[in-house]
């Protein structure tokens, strides 16, 4: 339980750090622009208490704002995917529920379940960032398209993370 | 009453989800506007802090750039120096300049944080009120104009981008002498559009777009960059110029902020002019 919170803590620094040091400066186009901090909510343990998990996304959110200068906008698109998490877990869980001592990653839940679970995340994440960020529909089609392949490197960035910094399960 | 009480706790996750994005959007109107007072941004401490830490590190690696655009830029001053100019040896007389008063004045700094890829582009650059920073001051680098200051704090500033989809600057073509407003394309970092500049002229590509006095910021004659493209759209008297600007501004590391020492006198009589014709 000690180690989970010093871990997710650590987790908290090192992504918002990563984010605002590293990654920010990544430009690879005007439409791709990567957010891989959201992995600390997606990595969150199955047993944090749902308030826990949107107050701890509220605080990543806003943290991250602080860096971007772009007032309130990860702070409510932060909130957003820490609101929807829990039901998204309800939703894809497995027949007999998680079980205990899992964690929320590619090698404990296999691709295809993170793909859903992740993937919504980051599409409700990205699609709130951006359509905040311009706060307007007249350019619908275009903002669409950042959205999409801004989604599609951030969750590809996210895997890779994952599979680098998480050790494989020896159990298996 | 009490139904309603029993209602809220019930369903108090959505609540409290539903109170945090109160507090978001409070945030982003509260900011948003470019008069707005800022609550977050990165000219505070401990965020400018971070990023002076990291910039730190990372001008290690432009050093040889950086080196020699600063040399390329000691060479011109050099020859505009006084002692290189030839005096008439003909007899000793004394001046009183009265003809020249320096009216722009310029303090140098350095970007510690800055960003090309958003709507709304700022920079953090590490010379602050404490060095006479004011809001407004336009700022630039060797090679071109950059943004203006827009908040201060005793040892920062941010520094509102051409990058920013809010900013205009009233700038000039060089050879023509006709102005219109720079705004931002939002396409790339390497662009900028230029209006309102009257069809009856002859426009090539290639043209140099300056800085007009006009705007007060900054003064006349500053490189902005040059035109790349023009076009007239439908309805339009107007041509619409796509000027690429000279100053990279993913790169720009050192930065002047541009004081004119004159600004709060014809401020203050310009608005004195307006209120009397307002009456």
């Amino acid at each position: 339980m000690t180690t989970e919170i010093i871990r997710n803590t650590l987790r908290f620094f090192v992504l918002l750090l990563a984010q605002v040091l590293i990654v920010q400066n990544i430009n690879l186009s005007g439409y791709v622009i990567l957010f891989p901090y959201i992995l600390f909510v997606i990595m969150l343990p199955f047993e944090t208490n749902k308030h826990l998990v949107l107050f701890l996304s509220f605080m990543m959110g806003l943290c991250m704002d602080f860096f971007y200068d772009s007032a309130g906008i990860h702070t409510s698109a932060c909130s957003l995917i820490g609101f929807i998490r829990p039901y998204v877990l309800e939703y894809i869980a497995p027949r007999d529920g998680y079980d205990s001592g899992v964690q929320p990653t590619i090698q404990d839940m296999g691709l295809e379940w993170f793909l859903r679970f992740a993937g919504t995340l980051v599409i409700a994440h990205h699609t709130f960032v951006f359509f905040l960020e311009i706060f307007r529909f007249s350019e619908f089609f275009h903002t669409l398209l950042r959205v999409v392949l801004s989604s599609l490197a951030s969750f590809g960035l996210i895997c890779a993370l994952q599979i680098i910094f998480i050790p494989n399960p020896s159990r298996k | 009453m009490r139904n309603l009480f029993t209602f809220i706790v019930r369903h108090n996750f959505i609540f409290l989800f539903l109170l945090l994005q109160v507090m978001a959007f409070w945030l982003m109107f509260k900011n948003g506007s470019y008069q707005g007072s800022n609550i977050l941004n990165s000219s505070n401490k401990v965020v400018a802090g971070i990023y002076q830490m990291s910039a730190n590190a990372s001008e290690y690696f432009g050093l040889r750039q950086e080196n020699d655009r600063l040399a390329m830029e000691n060479k011109v001053l050099r020859n505009a120096l006084k002692s290189n100019l030839y005096v008439l040896p003909l007899k000793v007389y004394k001046i009183r300049d009265t003809l020249y008063r320096q009216q722009y004045s310029y303090i140098a700094g350095k970007v510690v944080n800055s960003s090309v890829n958003k709507r709304r582009n700022y920079m953090t650059i590490n010379v602050g009120g404490d060095m006479g920073i004011r809001r407004d001051m336009g700022v630039m680098s060797s090679n071109g104009i950059v943004g203006i200051v827009t908040d201060v704090s005793g040892n920062f500033s941010s520094v509102m981008s051409l990058l920013h989809k809010d900013l205009k600057i009233n700038c000039k073509l060089k050879r023509e002498g006709s102005f219109g407003p720079l705004v931002w394309d939002m396409v790339d970092y390497r662009h900028c559009i230029l209006t309102d500049i009257p069809t009856h002229l002859k426009i090539k590509t290639g043209d140099t777009v300056i800085t007009s006095e006009l705007s007060g910021i900054f003064p006349e004659g500053l490189m902005v960059g040059t035109v790349e493209s023009y076009e007239r759209r439908q309805n339009e008297s107007f041509y619409t110029l796509r000027v690429k600007l000279s100053a990279d501004l993913k790169k720009v590391n050192h930065v002047y902020v541009i004081k004119n020492q004159f600004k709060e006198e014809r401020d203050s009589l310009e608005l004195k002019t307006q209120q009397q014709g307002d009456d």
